[in-house]
């Protein structure tokens, strides 16, 4: 070994970190900080909090803490100076059934007013007035009253007592907070009978709502995939349901759908077609029967699903027409000289080379119809068996007041969206990346 | 003669004639507030001989009127022999300009629908290809009218409801036309109700700034973000940018209950500042997904040479990185302002004051039984027109946004 190669071989790349590498390194966690910070508050932080509370027995009204609410008025009526007058404080605690620890009442006597006698749990420094009331039992309530005389400079002031305003301290069980927890909220929902039906409305909604949006999207993609005069308009036209605000689209459904005002109805009873109005966002299920089957149809949540659909088409209508719009034409132009039939085109090179696009959007579209609020709760609100588990959350929540049961009903949403996801990601193309 | 062309053809004809019938029909019908019974059979039968004649008279070497308009006059003979001169069954003395009109419509659209679908049909044989451009065309055209009308219809019947008065919607809910008799304070009665009675001036307002403000906390985030994503490198890189990547699957309500409880407890419940937190955090996983897409496609030379050239980091991405990459932070705020604007959920739980309820939650306010159906639809216009005047203005940069960023729930 030659000397020279003796250098070479020393000089290997460096190993661990460089100063220079390690300053780009803080400079890169330090741009992402914020972005990390106000996702783990606001994403991340609930989340774990959702699991929290779903075992908690937290109703709505307990989000508003027990306090003493204390209200200070004048008593006696002084008219001149040195007329006796009584500062009474009356007290309650606000809640019905928790009690209120280490309460402490704080204010200042009002100007002009002497006083003689102080209540015994009172203290009095100057003109600053400390009350140690201790503990307080749920529905107590309770007066503390300082007998005294009032000055010339008491009369003079407009009502000197209002110029500081009493301030009470405390401690109560928060329940949010304590280490009570129960299993009961999830017996709750799983032991009624909607629980399942719920869940089953749902998977319906799901994944009918995601494949009329893929298959509408695919055919309008077809529509405008030649060019013509009027394209870029009918393109324009085409996203309008997707981009205008969910609130306008929906209520414009229930206006347009409504069984007594509502065009549709007068449009269809008018000309013959049905002789009473449908109320398509109200009737559960239409029966009729199919060979002599009796069958139903669940004709509200068939609406909400073409609702759905009619909003969402526009999404993939777009991916769909960019992917085939890359599509290679040199193959079209051989398949025709082949004599392959237009429909043959469609059916053995169109489709096989959409086929990626389309189970992205499929994944991305079923999780996002499957976390789906807005839509079916401004619709019906969940009424006429249109109840998925996201409108649940909000009916136990918020409707029913029952945080823990809501957050329960959250956290199957969260266990079956993981699921989902594992499943996609185990089995979803890999080459189409989005 | 083929019996299977001729069947085809036949076929070809009536749907057609059904189509234009019904849709001219029904859109007569809304026009005029009369109601016109199409007569779908009478327009199927005259569609069909129409297209039957138009295909013989094209195929046959007779020297003459052209094909077309041999098959336009026998289209108009059949529909009036066979409804009685009445094809709207409506009289002819009753809005007899529109009816014309209709008529006109009709004949001319199934004409041109009858001669394009048709170009290079024969009565003889067809083979396989030929058939198949007819399925095709006749398919297409279906899916144009079907689709124009279900986009169309609902935003039609918005406006229209909107400049109705209450009488006239309860007396014909099918009368959709504008009615100018009215005057223009009339016509325009729901849209001064909701700015003078309703505070939607308030509402626009504190809209407009929720949407701004999401769209710069947004950008203030996600910028250094993406860029750290997309330029340095650092261990974790790739977990970290697939993390925020996983923000898209969360839903709404599962974060609403517990964003709920805390923000009470907070005093962030019922105020803008709390709307400020939560818009920001749903966006800026999607923006700085888009905007680190956009970095990585820029030649990273030119911020080397900035380096070189002595700059900062912060004054690379300040005064080569931001000036390069303007479309895409267009695209991006765009998209932001967008779902801001268009949010309901947060806005809905977190806002009870009306003084600071955004439009969405002001439009949800409208939906009482109190309030007039044509406040509802006046008040959707209102929330509507923004976003898509937007959208029609920059939709070059916001189609870039929606299939880049493709998130939207």
């Amino acid at each position: 070994m030659t000397a020279q190669d003796k250098t070479i071989a020393e000089r290997r790349p460096p190993k661990g970190i460089g100063p220079m590498q390690r300053r780009e390194m803080r400079l890169a966690y330090l741009m992402l900080a914020p972005t990390f910070l106000i996702i783990l508050a606001i994403v991340a932080g609930p989340l774990l909090a959702n699991f929290w509370i779903s075992f908690k027995p937290v109703q709505l009204a307990d989000l508003r803490p027990p306090s003493v609410l204390v209200n200070e008025r004048m008593r006696g009526n002084p008219e001149s100076a040195g007329d006796a007058a009584t500062l009474e404080y009356r007290m309650r605690n606000s809640s019905q059934d928790k009690e209120i620890r280490d309460v402490v009442l704080r204010d200042t006597l009002p100007d002009g007013f002497d006083v003689t006698s102080v209540p015994e749990v009172c203290s009095l420094q100057g003109a600053s007035i400390t009350c140690d009331i201790g503990t307080v039992p749920p529905k107590w309530r309770e007066r503390l009253r300082f007998e005294g005389t009032v000055t010339a400079a008491y009369l003079a002031a407009d009502r000197p007592e209002r110029a500081s305003i009493p301030e009470v301290s405390g401690d109560a069980d928060n329940v949010l907070t304590n280490l009570d927890f129960t299993f009961d909220n999830f017996v709750r929902i799983f032991d009624t009978d909607e629980f399942w039906s719920v869940l089953r409305v749902t998977f319906y909604y799901t994944i009918f709502g995601t494949a009329g949006a893929l298959v509408l999207g695919l055919f309008a993609a077809q529509l405008l995939n030649t060019t013509f005069k009027g394209r870029g308009f009918l393109r324009g036209l085409f996203l309008f349901p997707y981009v205008s605000p969910v609130i306008a689209v929906a209520f414009t459904w229930v206006v347009l759908f409504d069984p007594f005002s509502g065009t549709l109805n007068a449009l269809l009873t008018k000309m013959g077609v049905v002789a009473d109005p449908i109320n398509f966002f109200g009737q559960r299920a239409v029966e009729f029967s199919f060979f002599g089957i009796p069958m139903e149809f669940p004709l509200a949540l068939s609406t909400v699903i073409a609702f759905e659909a009619w909003r969402y088409f526009p999404l993939s209508f777009l991916f769909i027409l960019a992917r085939m719009q890359s599509l290679n034409t040199d193959i079209y132009e051989a398949a025709e000289m082949d004599g392959a039939t237009p429909l043959q085109q469609f059916w053995y090179l169109s489709l096989p080379q959409l086929m990626g696009i389309l189970s992205v959007l499929f994944l991305l579209r079923f999780i996002w119809t499957f976390n789906k609020f807005d839509d079916i709760f401004l619709l019906t609100g969940g009424n006429a068996g249109t109840r998925t588990l996201t409108v649940d959350v909000y009916e136990q929540g918020f409707a029913l007041s029952n945080l823990g049961a809501g957050a329960a009903v959250a956290v199957v949403i969260f266990v079956v969206l993981v699921t989902f996801a594992t499943l996609f990601l185990h089995f979803s193309p890999k080459e189409e990346g989005l | 003669m083929r019996p299977g062309s001729i069947l085809l053809i036949a076929i070809t004809g009536l749907i057609w004639g059904v189509t234009a019938m019904v849709v001219i029909g029904v859109t007569l019908t809304l026009i005029t507030g009369e109601v016109a019974l199409p007569q779908a059979t009478a327009a199927g039968l005259a569609g069909l001989i129409a297209a039957l004649a138009l295909v013989w008279r094209q195929t046959a070497d007779i020297k003459g009127m052209p094909a077309w308009v041999l098959s336009a006059v026998v289209l108009t003979l059949v529909l009036l022999l066979g409804t009685f001169a009445a094809p709207f069954t409506l009289p002819l003395s009753n809005v007899p300009f529109w009816q014309l009109a209709g008529l006109l419509a009709f004949v001319a659209s199934v004409t041109a629908a009858n001669r394009v679908s048709l170009n290079g049909a024969t009565l003889g044989s067809m083979s396989r290809y030929e058939r198949e451009v007819i399925y095709i065309r006749i398919f297409k055209g279906i899916g144009f009218v079907v689709f124009t009308i279900i986009v169309a219809l609902p935003f039609y019947v918005m406006v229209m409801t909107s400049l109705k008065s209450q009488q006239a919607l309860l007396a014909n809910p099918l009368d959709l036309s504008i009615d100018l008799s009215q005057g223009f304070d009339g016509l325009f009665r729901s849209y001064v109700e909701l700015f003078t009675q309703f505070n939607f001036g308030r509402y626009l307002m504190v809209s407009a700034i929720v949407s701004v403000g999401t769209v710069i906390l947004t950008l203030l985030f996600s910028v250094p973000g993406a860029y750290a994503v997309s330029r340095l490198r650092f261990p974790g890189q790739a977990l970290l940018s697939r993390s925020v990547l996983l923000n898209y699957m969360v839903p709404a309500i599962v974060l609403v209950l517990p964003l709920y409880a805390v923000f009470s407890q907070l005093g962030l419940r019922n105020t803008l500042t709390g709307l400020l937190i939560v818009y920001p955090a749903t966006t800026i996983p999607v923006a700085l997904y888009m905007l680190q897409g956009y970095f990585r496609g820029l030649p990273s030379e030119l911020e080397e040479a900035g380096l070189m050239d002595g700059l900062s980091r912060l004054g690379v991405i300040m005064k080569i990185t931001l000036p390069l990459s303007l479309p895409a932070l267009a695209s991006v705020s765009l998209y932001v302002f967008m779902i801001a604007w268009n949010e309901f959920l947060f806005a809905f739980m977190f806002l009870d004051d009306p003084d600071i309820f955004t439009l969405s939650r002001g439009v949800v306010s409208l939906n009482s039984s109190e309030v007039p159906r044509q406040h509802l639809m006046a008040g959707a216009v209102i929330a509507t027109v923004p976003v898509l005047f937007i959208f029609l203005w920059f939709e070059r940069f916001l189609v870039q946004g929606l299939t880049a960023g493709s998130v939207k729930g």
